[in-house]
């Protein structure tokens, strides 16, 4: 078994990066969003951190994934929540473990339908590789290789805690 | 009745409230609520039905129903097509099952149904092929199950759980489907006490078996309830004397505000439209503060999007994480 890093190390790391970034890359007034569920319990923590101006946002992006045709909707989908302007704003975007690329895919699809930003930066806890997209994080807490059959789970909302387990 | 469900215990087709499990009733109330924040957006769209194919197959004329039926799909980014056949098809002879072979032929994916005979839409669920959905729009005096829903859907956003809730449905039960698939509705859904409130003429003969309490006298009817459905009075089916005139069922059974004061003072009243005001409703309650007639309408989309996506959605697949 890998041994897991704890979360709260990996936000400091996560927002002493994403400072780094904002600055060098001169990203003004960027506005959060978090995915639903396990990326929007990071953003919360992240948000407060960066004391950001606007409102956190949240997505949940059961309606834009691309598998509807073989599977259910999940029963509980929130409604997305972006309360801030979209159009020509910096976005930083977050999830918890960013794995074969779709999830942000949909995500980046929905943003899209709020308006056009001007930059989206990708922030994630944890990358366990095995990409299917050409979809790379901008910044990443913690990079893992799984065995096959591993998965990888972000625990919360507190505290958060990473839990790696068989998959059935 | 539950051909409606496939094996997994999902929506294939959704014909009637009656019978229903309730935990998919709220199931129903929860997936149009997901569907709300969709208005918000620049882009009033989810691609979760691209590539499918809605067809409306209007028998019986409906500008209300048969727009957010049509909306809803186009908010899920299917495609759409309107047929309506008070125009068209049947009148030059081809026979029903022939037309639905044709459509299924076009390679659609749901046959949403509005007919002026009960049963229309099982009988149309009974012979497409197996992987069409049919959604019942109304058929005769039997059902109306995604007005119901919406109506549901009302009650919840503006009173909550339905355990403590007094409903009053008052008018014309008998000839309306809306009525009966709400009461089942209301009911399914563990409503506290469910009024009908309308004259002897007007109530259907097994009024007592859809487990309702009957008033005719409707000052005793809407006391202390929390929720007034007003249903319209349908001219257009009546048949004899059942009423001796609209002025006097205004007086006997009309929503007026003095009327109004005898349900509790934060009731809601509703209303499935088209309004003949003056007749089941004052105007002044029809546009006042306690009417969610309006708010019905909008409501209409989203549950019609949740009833449409969850029949058309793919069977049960063991949940994949962090995909």
């Amino acid at each position: 078994m890998t041994e897991l890093p704890s979360v709260p190390e990996l936000l400091d790391t996560l927002e002493r990066d994403l400072r780094t970034l904002l600055h060098e890359r001169g990203l003004d007034d960027p506005a959060m969003i978090g995915i639903h569920t396990g990326g929007a319990w990071v953003a919360a923590d992240l948000h407060r951190r960066l004391a950001l101006r606007e409102p956190l946002g949240t997505l949940d992006i059961a309606f834009y994934r691309d598998d509807f045709s073989t599977r259910s909707l999940h029963p509980q989908v929130r409604p997305s929540s972006l309360p801030f302007p979209v159009e020509d704003r910096n976005i930083i975007l977050i999830d918890d473990v960013i794995f074969s690329g779709r999830t942000i895919r949909a995500a980046m699809n929905e943003i899209f339908d709020y308006g056009r930003p001007r930059t989206i930066v990708l922030a994630a806890l944890v990358d366990r590789g095995q990409r299917e997209l050409p979809i790379a994080a901008d910044i990443t807490g913690y990079r893992v290789s799984l065995q096959p059959g591993e998965q990888i789970k972000l625990q919360g909302p507190d505290p958060l805690l990473l839990t790696l387990r068989e998959s059935t | 009745m539950n051909d409606q469900l496939n094996a997994e215990g999902g929506l294939h087709h959704f014909l009637t409230v009656e019978g229903m499990p309730r935990e998919l009733l709220e199931r129903i109330l929860g997936t149009a609520e997901s569907f709300s924040g969709v208005i918000e957006k620049s882009v009033k769209k989810v691609p979760l039905l691209r590539g499918r194919t809605v067809i409306n197959l209007f028998f019986e004329p409906s500008t209300r129903t048969r727009t957010t039926f049509e909306l809803a799909a186009k908010r899920l980014s299917a495609d759409v097509l309107n047929i309506n056949l008070a125009t068209s098809a049947t009148s030059k002879g081809e026979s029903l099952l022939d037309m639905l072979r044709n459509l299924e032929a076009m390679q659609c994916d749901m046959f949403v149904v509005r007919h002026a005979d009960s049963g229309a839409a099982h009988f149309i669920a009974r012979h497409v092929a197996p992987h069409v959905s049919v959604v019942n729009a109304g058929d005769g005096r039997h059902a109306h199950p995604t007005q119901a829903m919406l109506d549901m859907y009302t009650i919840r956003r503006h009173k909550g759980d339905f355990e403590p809730l007094r409903v009053a449905i008052v008018g014309d039960i008998l000839h309306s489907r809306v009525a009966r698939s709400q009461i089942h509705a209301l009911n399914g859904l563990g409503a506290g006490e469910v009024r009908v409130i309308a004259p002897r003429t007007l109530l259907p003969k097994d009024v007592d078996s859809l487990g309702t309490h009957v008033y005719h006298d409707i000052r005793r009817g809407l006391k202390d309830v929390d929720v007034v459905i007003t249903l319209r009075l349908q001219k257009e089916r009546m048949q004899g004397a059942l009423l001796p005139s609209e002025q006097e069922y205004y007086q006997l059974y009309g929503i007026s505000q003095e009327r109004m004061a005898l349900a509790r003072s934060d009731a809601i009243v509703m209303h499935p439209g088209p309004i003949n005001r003056g007749v089941e409703i004052e105007s002044a309650v029809a546009d006042g503060p306690q009417s969610v007639i309006l708010n019905q309408v909008t409501n209409g989309i989203a549950v019609r999007m949740a009833v449409m996506s969850m029949c058309l959605e793919g069977r049960a697949t063991p949940v994949e994480e962090n995909a």
